[in-house]
């Protein structure tokens, strides 16, 4: 391809976030204002009109939650963007969406918390709010981009997966990354994966809503196509009627994590550096993996055989690929944009098996490839 | 009359959850009677709810249902018309749900005048966790939560409704049934937000903390209560005190917020918009 036909742009992270949703199909869009989220509606509000999507500005973070599903729910594909504050907000939704298995993306541009905290600046406080923000046994999907070309990348990567396991996905950025412009490549859509949800192609009358095939997912009937069914926040059986039957209970509940769970060769995206005869592997995700990644080179310069592990997706949680990284290094070192979230994730998967230590910074300046490395260099000491 | 009624529910749903005595039943079959009587098709009706005894109405009814958050069927059924304006979209509630959690949705879906018609089922109480008050428990009155006598004082909903920004807002109760019919037909066809408040009862909750301990009190209480609203404009302020206004509040052609919305594509298209 000529450089001509190319489509490269300098996008702000926010900014290729809305061109990577409009490109996966997404064609509803509902928000309120906070920082550092507040471009993505912005962008959708000039984009959406001019393809017959809907774009709204709803009072509340509740609301544009619910308006998202009630979108999604007649056949659009929705999505809705905030901030830590925001997030907390739309938890009570997310579970509806997660327990009506209604497709749909929450876009969270991290933000230092609790509360109000440092709006203005990066975090990566909120990753196991992600898993387990909304309450009860659920499944999650998160991706954590950590540059911004990855950020339209999984923008496609997050509509597709809702799409696909009828579920809400999280697409986790942080300040940095959503504000931070770089050169991106816009790809066409002939050159890209997108996944459409299934329909029920039975009769009308012998349709069970929630009647999943093989992959643990049922197809999803449009309101409007014909398909009439009832949808509930209760838990319900097959025909969508709520039911407290222990059997129907547990199937329901069981299939509901398993989709997820079980489908997680599918769902899982990392990258690896350096990794094949590394001792030391720094375990990084979002923004803080970019700095992990000079770190090692860095590292290696000095004859330290380190290398990263770059997570993108979160959750699902890839023990097995912890475990087995644990059988070959000495150490790993979990960086984060918390006082220690994930870390805790790579420990329980480790089993033991290495020594795998935080390093956490809350103040709200990232973190940087020479302070691994000296965290590194001190863990070595020892 | 019955036949009517089974043309439009889920049979294997039933028997409901609702108390010996409730409202909801006779709301929801003026509801089924006001839309047979439009002829509207059943697959292009999307009936929404919240949380509480009447929110169970969509499970009920054989259209495109969802039974939502406590307070957000609003937001939801403002979603589901914006992404298809060609469904006819019904939202259902209770006073709790609509006017204390859920109030914030109630007055921005009045003030975009989006075209959903909301039914409120005000029963002043909320009946499903045990009769805690709610906003619409009239000061004085009693719940489990106001042992002593509600101090709190209650909202107008239909007042709330015409101020926020409604189209078609009115008022009727359990015991004027065929009122209730009218007024509900009227509503659904408005192209914009309509608002019909039914007063109605809960006796185990309600009426038990309150003298009214079966359905007939409550019943006799609502009909002594419920005036026309011509009627009770003629009533002395002392008179009002504990009369309700019923009928027609307001019936105006405002517009309608997908319809504002399509012209807004057709900027955007044509123009590229001020900030392009």
């Amino acid at each position: 391809m000529s450089d001509e036909k190319q489509n490269i742009k300098i996008l702000q992270g926010n900014e290729a976030c809305v061109e990577g949703a409009l490109l996966a199909g997404v064609r509803f869009f509902a928000g309120y204002p906070i920082t550092p989220a507040s471009e993505i509606a912005e962008g959708m509000a000039r984009r959406l009109p001019k393809i017959n999507g809907k774009f709204m500005q709803m009072e509340d973070e509740i609301a544009s939650m619910a308006a998202i599903i009630g979108a999604s729910l007649t056949g659009l594909k929705a999505m809705t963007a905030s901030s830590g504050p925001g997030i907390c907000l739309k938890q009570e939704n997310i579970g509806f969406a997660a327990i009506s298995e209604i497709p749909c993306v929450i876009v969270n541009a991290q933000r230092g918390g609790p509360s109000t905290g440092l709006p203005t600046k990066p975090s990566q406080g909120d990753v196991m709010q992600a898993r387990w923000g909304t309450h009860g046994d659920h499944p999650m999907i998160a991706l954590a981009p950590s540059d911004v070309s990855e950020i339209l990348e999984m923008s496609v990567k997050a509509v597709n997966f809702s799409e696909k396991y009828r579920t809400p996905v999280m697409l986790l950025l942080d300040e940095v990354i959503a504000h931070m412009r770089e050169k991106v490549t816009i790809p066409s859509i002939e050159d890209l994966e997108i996944i459409d949800r299934k329909k029920p192609s039975g009769t009308k009358e012998e349709f069970l809503p929630f009647k999943a095939d093989e992959d643990m997912v049922p197809p999803m009937a449009d309101f409007g196509s014909g398909y009439r069914y009832h949808v509930t926040g209760l838990v319900h059986n097959e025909k969508g009627y709520p039911t407290s039957e222990a059997k129907e209970v547990d199937q329901f509940l069981r299939r509901l994590t398993n989709k997820v769970e079980l489908n997680k060769r599918d769902i899982i995206i990392k990258d690896e550096y350096s990794l094949d005869d590394a001792s030391i592997a720094i375990v990084a995700y979002g923004s803080v993996a970019r700095a992990a990644q000079r770190t090692v080179k860095l590292a290696r310069k000095k004859g330290i055989k380190a290398g990263l592990l770059k997570l993108i997706t979160l959750w699902p949680f890839d023990d097995d690929l912890i475990n087995r990284l644990a059988d070959q290094v000495d150490l790993m070192i979990v960086p984060e944009m918390n006082l220690g979230q994930m870390v805790r994730e790579v420990q329980r998967a480790a089993e033991g098996k290495c020594r795998v230590i935080p390093y956490g910074r809350i103040d709200g300046d990232l973190i940087n490839p020479v302070e691994i490395l000296e965290k590194i260099e001190e863990e070595m000491s020892q | 009359m019955k036949d009517i009624i089974e043309q439009y529910i889920r049979k294997e749903m039933f028997p409901h959850i609702w108390c010996p005595g409730c409202g909801n039943g006779i709301v929801l079959g003026a509801l089924i009677r006001a839309i047979h009587s439009l002829n509207w098709k059943k697959d292009e009706i999307a009936m929404v709810s919240g949380i509480g005894c009447s929110s169970r109405i969509t499970g009920y009814v054989d259209f495109n249902t969802m039974n939502t958050t406590h307070g957000r069927a609003l937001a939801f059924a403002t979603g589901i018309k914006m992404a298809n304006p060609e469904l006819k979209v019904i939202a259902v509630m209770g006073d709790g749900d609509c006017t204390a959690i859920g109030g914030n949705h109630f007055i921005h879906t009045a003030r975009r005048n989006i075209d959903i018609t909301a039914i409120i089922i005000n029963n002043m109480i909320y009946g499903m966790t045990g009769g805690q008050y709610s906003p619409m428990t009239p000061t004085g009155k009693y719940g489990s939560t106001a042992p002593y006598g509600n101090i709190d004082q209650n909202f107008d909903i239909s007042a709330l409704a015409a101020s926020a920004g409604a189209s078609y807002v009115a008022r009727s109760s359990i015991f004027n049934v065929n009122q209730s019919i009218k007024l509900m037909k009227n509503a659904l066809l408005k192209k914009g937000f309509s608002v019909v408040e039914m007063i109605s009862d809960c006796p185990i909750s309600y009426g038990k903390m309150n003298q009214l301990r079966t359905p007939v009190k409550m019943l006799e209480w609502i009909k002594s209560t419920m005036v026309p609203r011509k009627s009770w404009e003629k009533l002395s302020d002392e008179e009002k005190k504990d009369k309700m206004p019923t009928g027609e509040f307001l019936d105006i052609n405002i517009p309608e917020y997908t319809e504002k919305y399509q012209q807004i594509c057709a900027i955007a298209q044509q123009e590229g918009g001020r900030n392009e």
